[in-house]
């Protein structure tokens, strides 16, 4: 069993488990905070009975996302210590800070929201549930500009004495041009994410009450259907507009990102394109069969020009190859990995990362946001001017509400697949390979004992968050709140949530 | 600057530590408790309410003094966890169940859900404190590590880890946090969960009183750097008033629970689990990590350090932030003063309600 295979593997596990939770978590409590704002304003009972609806379902989310955050910051440490000390210097300061500014102001004020409804003044409370979410998007940005350090390392210098990398600079940290694209990227995404999900949730009952009254449009509903079918519409559009703007958003930030990413990382582009030899112009591929070396094509539909323009900004530019920059690697950096980790470790250095992996994640997360937008499109124009889903063709609007959530949540995924591979055989790029950064004192079969430990775990509890998921969902808005009978000041209950 | 900071940041990782056992202390007390303190769900539900907005903000301290030690000493880190490789997982997979415990146990009302979750959140308490008080004991004793900074792993070091000082460490922990746990509900009930809550914490806290004293001689006379005639050892001067102060507050502890002054108690059980702390980094100092191997190997506060650059970015973050925090999380504890009882559970569920077929609340 080779170490260092396993450690990846647990680190990949982990990681796109734990970022199947965190999107939700951004995005869901601000969303949340949203239409808790719009009670405040208001003072609409349907904005309430959102808040809570939602709110619950935001929870039940948080708990995972927090639980399997735990895990990520101690792993470094566990698994890849050999990492921690040659970048601890650098790479620990934003870790410092996600806690220290972040995880402390999510998990107060976030307390404070759910257990402080009736003791605290209305605007408190509302202010509590930004200060969560503001918490949520500062946890992010920190761990981006960690992992955009990863990426493109700036802002220090590599010291031959303590043999360690030591930051020079921590304004160049923060502002790297990869941490600012990919952290407005990923926050964007974040938000389709959370749109989607409250979208899928709203317009499956929307169908679900349409389908009991066999109505048409929301004005042929009366009473509790009708208050209802007017909440779950506002949140159906609500979700559909979020969705779509921040859809526009991730393909805005998304194309800088790819030309900040050429610029720095032209490997990976190249690989994400299977580019084998420099084009000019390069055309994109959207669908190849055939093998991947670039040796033979079987069948491919390529679109000419665009890899050029997603890369460089114009559709004449050059996009170096796989096989040229292997070659300008190989001058650049054997010699430096020959003299500080060993003659095994640069001969066995390869630099390129796979490229299937690169190739298909790449589309996929291109693709399946794409779809995800397309899917808040057609809703929107669905229940347009208060129109209920279509019932007859209600196997339709179904599908699409539970692939709403489902596509950016995938695409986040092979996103952040694609982002992580394609830095291979890096663990940091130009800096550190990937083999030597592994924890030297730990054998394999302890990591393979974590590994199945936190997969089996993580398994149970999948099943558990979505069984009660779905059952959150099933149970829909509370009911309306018959009038508190008033005059038990003392005795009356506290906020209980547990 | 160049000594001076790593010592500062020396003092901050014990204060992260120590922040973290004062007060996720309590909330593993009240998990470890459950079963002696509560009859019945509604009783459970008023000593889960008790931590309930606290237990998670609690819990951050310890990811900041994960992420701190990263940033301050990244050899520290890097040595630490990856040589407590099992025990770390351990500490992990229980925390993981108690946070998802917490959050999913009120989502159904089956008898069988709720106990299984209950399950999950006593044993994970039990679980946390034995091994943190297994590990800190084996901080100041030393782990096997060799002239590369490396703690190599094997079956055999696993185990390696349970010595009879380690255990006792772990016993302390568990008995302290029991206690402190006690005096905890009962500062934060009434009616007879609070007598309950006494009644315990006046057995328990004998137990604590003997187990700390045991632990903190044991560690000044046979582990502490100044004990070992290490060079630049904090003085036995300053391991034995915090000795004495760790044993005086689980004196207080027990003595305030047993009267019924449960803030006293509560000080008493924070500034023993501060004291006993203080203690613990001032007997491994100058070392973070002592070996066993050889006294030449240990890792030093020094060498374990980062750049002064990274050290000074640091302490400023540390200096603006920290009070923020401080004055936030108190707010907290101020907003949910109040005390609980079963009474202020609402006996109705919706969630049970909303389940046909027999069911219990």
């Amino acid at each position: 069993m080779d170490p260092v295979l396993l450690a990846r593997w647990q680190f990949g596990i982990t990681t796109v488990y734990h970022f199947l939770f965190v999107p939700l978590t951004i995005s869901l409590s601000l969303l949340v905070a949203v239409m808790q704002t719009m009670h405040h304003r208001t003072g609409k009972e349907s904005y309430r009975r959102l808040t809570d609806f939602f709110g619950k379902l935001f929870l039940i989310n948080f708990a995972m996302g927090v639980v399997t955050g735990i895990v990520q910051e101690f792993q470094f440490g566990m698994n890849w210590s050999e990492y921690s000390r040659m970048v601890g210097d650098i790479f620990g300061a934003p870790l410092a800070f996600e806690a220290l500014v972040a995880f402390f102001l999510e998990s107060t004020f976030l307390g404070i929201w759910i257990f402080g409804r009736d003791r605290l003044p209305k605007g408190v409370h509302l202010a509590s549930i930004w200060l969560a979410g503001i918490g949520t998007m500062l946890s992010a940005l920190f761990i981006l500009v960690a992992n955009s350090f990863m990426q493109h390392p700036v802002g220090f210098t590599y010291n031959p004495t303590t043999g360690r990398a030591e930051m020079t600079d921590f304004l160049a940290v923060l502002t790297n041009p990869v941490a600012l694209t990919t952290i407005a990227h990923t926050l964007t995404a974040a938000f389709m994410t959370g749109a989607a999900f409250i979208l899928g949730v709203a317009g499956w009952h929307l169908l679900r009450i349409a389908r009991a009254n066999r109505a048409a449009t929301i004005t042929e509903l009366s009473g509790d259907a009708a208050d209802d079918a007017e909440g779950y519409s506002w949140a159906t559009k609500f979700g559909a507009w979020v969705l779509i703007i921040a859809g526009a958003l991730v393909a805005i930030s998304g194309d800088v990102q790819g030309k900040v990413m050429t610029d720095v990382q032209p490997m990976k582009m190249a690989a994400a394109e299977a580019i084998w030899e420099t084009e000019t112009p390069a055309s994109f591929s959207l669908f190849t069969i055939g093998t991947l070396d670039g040796s033979r094509e079987v069948f491919s539909i390529k679109v000419p020009g665009v890899t050029s323009f997603l890369a460089t900004g114009s559709f004449n530019g050059t996009v170096q190859g796989i096989n040229p920059l292997r070659e300008q690697y190989d001058a650049q950096y054997t010699q430096m990995i020959r003299e500080r980790y060993g003659d095994e470790v640069a001969n066995s250095m390869t630099y390129t990362p796979s490229v299937p992996v690169s190739y298909w994640s790449f589309r996929l997360m291109i693709g399946l946001g794409m779809l995800a937008i397309a899917v808040g499109i057609i809703a929107l124009v669905l229940v347009r001017g208060g129109k209920l889903p279509p019932v007859r063709a209600g196997w339709f609007w179904t599908l699409m509400m539970v692939a709403a959530p489902l596509l950016p949540l995938i695409a986040n995924s092979f996103g952040w697949i694609f982002t992580e591979m394609g830095r291979q055989p890096w663990i940091v790029f130009g800096l550190m390979p990937t083999a030597p950064a592994v924890s030297i004192g730990v054998p394999a079969v302890q990591v393979l004992i974590t590994m199945i430990g936190f997969t089996l775990i993580y398994g149970v509890l999948a099943v558990i968050e979505v069984r009660l998921m779905l059952r959150a969902i099933r149970k829909g808005l509370a009911p309306v709140p018959s009038v508190q009978p008033a005059g038990a000041e003392s005795d009356a209950p506290l906020s209980f949530a547990y | 600057m160049e000594t001076a900071l790593p010592i500062v940041w020396f003092l901050l990782i014990a204060v992260l530590w120590t922040g973290f056992f004062v007060l996720e202390g309590f909330d593993f007390g009240v998990g470890m408790l459950m079963p002696f303190l509560a009859k019945d769900d509604r009783e459970r539900r008023v000593l889960l309410n008790t931590i309930g907005p606290v237990w998670d903000g609690n819990e951050v301290w310890l990811l900041t003094a994960g992420g701190a030690t990263f940033a301050a000493f990244p050899e520290w880190y890097a040595s630490l966890f990856s040589g407590l490789y099992l025990p770390l997982f351990l500490v992990l997979l229980a925390l993981i169940l108690r946070g998802v415990s917490f959050e999913y146990r009120h989502q159904r009302g089956e008898v069988s859900w709720k106990r299984g979750w209950d399950a999950c959140i006593i044993g994970s308490a039990y679980v946390a404190s034995l091994v943190f008080g297994v590990a800190f004991a084996n901080f100041v004793r030393g782990l096997p590590i060799d002239a590369t900074r490396t703690i190599h792993q094997t079956v055999g070091s696993f185990f390696g880890l349970f010595t009879p000082f380690a255990l006792l460490g772990g016993i302390t922990f568990v008995a302290l946090f029991l206690t402190h746990g006690a005096a905890f509900v009962a500062l934060k009930t009434s009616g007879e969960l609070r007598d309950r809550a006494r009644t315990i914490g006046s057995r328990t806290g004998i137990v604590t009183i003997v187990a700390m004293a045991a632990l903190v001689v044991w560690m000044n006379l046979g582990f502490s750097g100044a004990a070992r005639g290490v060079e630049g050892a904090a003085p036995a001067l300053s391991l034995w008033p915090a000795a004495l102060l760790a044993v005086l507050g689980t004196v207080v502890l027990w003595l305030m629970n047993t009267r019924g002054r449960e803030g006293w108690a509560f000080i008493g059980g924070g500034v023993a689990v501060l004291a006993l702390m203080v203690n613990v980094f001032a007997a491994m100092f100058p070392y973070a990590i002592p070996s066993t191997l050889d006294p030449a190997n240990g890792l030093t506060v020094f060498q374990a350090a980062s750049s002064p650059y990274t050290l000074t970015i640091m302490t400023i973050a540390a200096c603006v932030m920290t009070p923020i925090v401080l004055a936030y999380q108190a707010w907290t504890y101020w907003v949910f003063r109040k005390r609980l009882s079963v009474k202020d559970i609402p006996a109705d569920e919706s969630v049970v309600a909303a389940i046909p077929g027999p069911v219990a609340g």
